[in-house]
């Protein structure tokens, strides 16, 4: 079963529909219990950081997502979603998040060309740099099972004005350009995948990623590549 | 690079799409389900609902049809007319619309923005504003703010308001010229520069685009962030990809339609 974090963090309706577009079922919980036995795990958010901590830490929440990381199977962060794990955040002052990749985020600047919160469609070009699982000669070319069939520079639909500052460079599977700047739109490791973007929002490729993600093992090597030993292999549930 | 938008506008009527010249002879086009699926499959960047007759009726907004628009449409929609309150957006917005935009509530109510701002987050308030050139005294920018769909002027500066809108919060303005609405000639570029200028926001140009020409002349000219499309599209004269390719030759960055 598909579960949809429900922290009070958004609207959730949206990701549900987008994945009944795709052919699957999804269920939309707060319940410990639901989260822990999924088979694969959504995890959206729109808002501050801040508050999206603060009710986490207030459902208790944080290890059962913990948890569910160290068991191997696929788990998806989408906007906020993919800020807060990551192990601190600028919003709200300098808020604790919830670690599950080194590094924080950071605040875009606004500019003249570059209108904060950035929001609209940008591209989202794979990096060459990035991911575990193939060798980083490589990684353009074999990209993360993600983004299996989805042309590299695809355009995804943002709102945000925070962005994920993640400390080891392989931990970036694509970037972005804003305001002559480069920034991490879709971070993985492991099991793990984090999208800045709205996926549900993304039309044809975020359905695209989205229905990768439903087929994925989790595993964090793909077509033959060898992973550099982050987090467990996956456990192919489906 | 983050690409212009092009946002196509279905103003619903009695539950059909309609479209009208200056605000007036209105026709009936289709079922807004069914066009913003069309215009979703076909490429475009995000889509405009507007409930017309909701505010002059005094009724709520049609939230079945928001919901159904929702299960058909996986790109970011707004939707405005007839969005009375705090809980009337709330309940927009839990149906799957993206944004709600206020209009006339605003101009009578303005903290409804900063209400609003605060509860969803300023992405999803979107300040719509129909202005028409004045030269009543007092109105510096020379375009007067219009509320209840163009009938009713309020005296207002159309710069000075969109100032105001952003400083409560207004996330978005969606910038109408009555002046341009339904012509096809072209929008009101000065005054969507006027407001592109004032204010840190992204700025939606609507009325008068019937040609791609139009929106290149607005996103070049105009400093518009998107450009509203309606006529140009309904009636089959252009098509999405059409528009987006002669954007591209032109040299503006557009999303693939593809």
């Amino acid at each position: 079963m598909i579960v949809i974090v429900d922290y009070k963090a958004g609207n959730l309706t949206s990701v549900k529909l987008a994945l009944e577009e795709v052919g699957e079922d999804a269920v939309i919980s707060a319940d410990a219990a639901v989260i822990a036995g999924a088979d694969r795990l959504i995890f959206p958010g729109v808002g501050a950081a801040g508050s999206a901590m603060e009710e986490l830490n207030k459902m208790r929440l944080a290890p059962v997502l913990k948890d569910f990381i160290a068991t191997g199977k696929p788990f998806l962060g989408i906007c906020v979603g993919c800020q807060i794990i990551m192990e601190w955040s600028l919003e709200d002052g300098r808020t604790p998040c919830l670690g599950f990749l080194p590094g924080g985020t950071d605040i875009f600047t606004a500019a003249p060309d570059a209108k904060v919160p950035h929001m609209g469609w940008n591209q989202v070009r794979l990096a060459s740099a990035g991911g575990h699982g193939a060798s980083a000669s490589r990684a353009a070319t074999v990209p993360h099972p993600v983004f299996e069939g989805i042309p590299d520079g695809s355009e995804f639909y943002f709102v945000h004005s925070y962005f994920p500052t993640p400390r080891d460079p392989a931990d970036v599977l694509a970037e972005t350009e804003f305001g002559g700047k480069t920034f991490a739109s879709v971070l993985g490791r492991g099991n793990l995948v984090a999208c800045q973007f709205h996926v549900e929002k993304s039309g044809k490729w975020g359905l695209a990623l989205l229905k990768n993600f439903c087929k994925w093992s989790g595993s964090s090597t793909w077509n033959g590549g060898s992973a550099r030993g982050h987090g467990p292999s996956g456990s192919g549930i489906c | 690079m983050l690409t212009k938008r092009l946002i196509v506008c279905l103003d619903v009527r009695n539950g059909k799409v309609t479209k009208g010249v200056k605000f007036k002879e209105n026709v009936d086009l289709g079922d807004p389900v069914e066009m913003g699926r069309k215009y979703y499959q076909d490429g475009v960047d995000e889509l405009v609902f507007y409930d017309i007759m909701a505010s002059a009726e005094k009724r709520p907004i049609d939230i079945a049809m928001v919901r159904a628009v929702a299960r058909k449409v996986f790109i970011p929609f707004s939707v405005g007319g007839g969005i009375r309150n705090l809980e009337d957006m709330r309940e927009v917005l839990l149906a799957g619309a993206e944004k709600v935009s206020v209009n006339s509530l605003a101009v009578q109510n303005p903290d409804i923005i900063r209400q609003g701002a605060k509860a969803f987050g300023k992405q999803c308030i979107v300040l719509g504003m129909d202005a028409k050139k004045t030269d009543l005294p007092g109105l510096s920018s020379g375009y007067e703010v219009f509320v209840q769909g163009g009938r009713k002027a309020m005296g207002i500066d159309a710069v000075a308001w969109a100032k105001q809108a952003v400083a409560l919060g207004a996330g978005e303005i969606c910038v109408n010229s009555i002046d341009a609405d339904g012509t096809k000639n072209g929008y009101e570029l000065t005054l969507t520069r006027l407001i592109a200028e004032a204010v840190e926001v992204p700025v939606i140009a609507s009325g008068g685009a019937g040609t791609p020409s139009h929106l290149v002349d607005v996103f070049k000219k105009g400093g518009a962030d998107a450009g509203l499309v309606a006529s140009m599209v309904h009636y089959g004269t252009y098509g999405i990809s059409a528009i987006k390719a002669e954007l591209a030759a032109a040299g503006i960055p557009v999303r693939a339609s593809a």
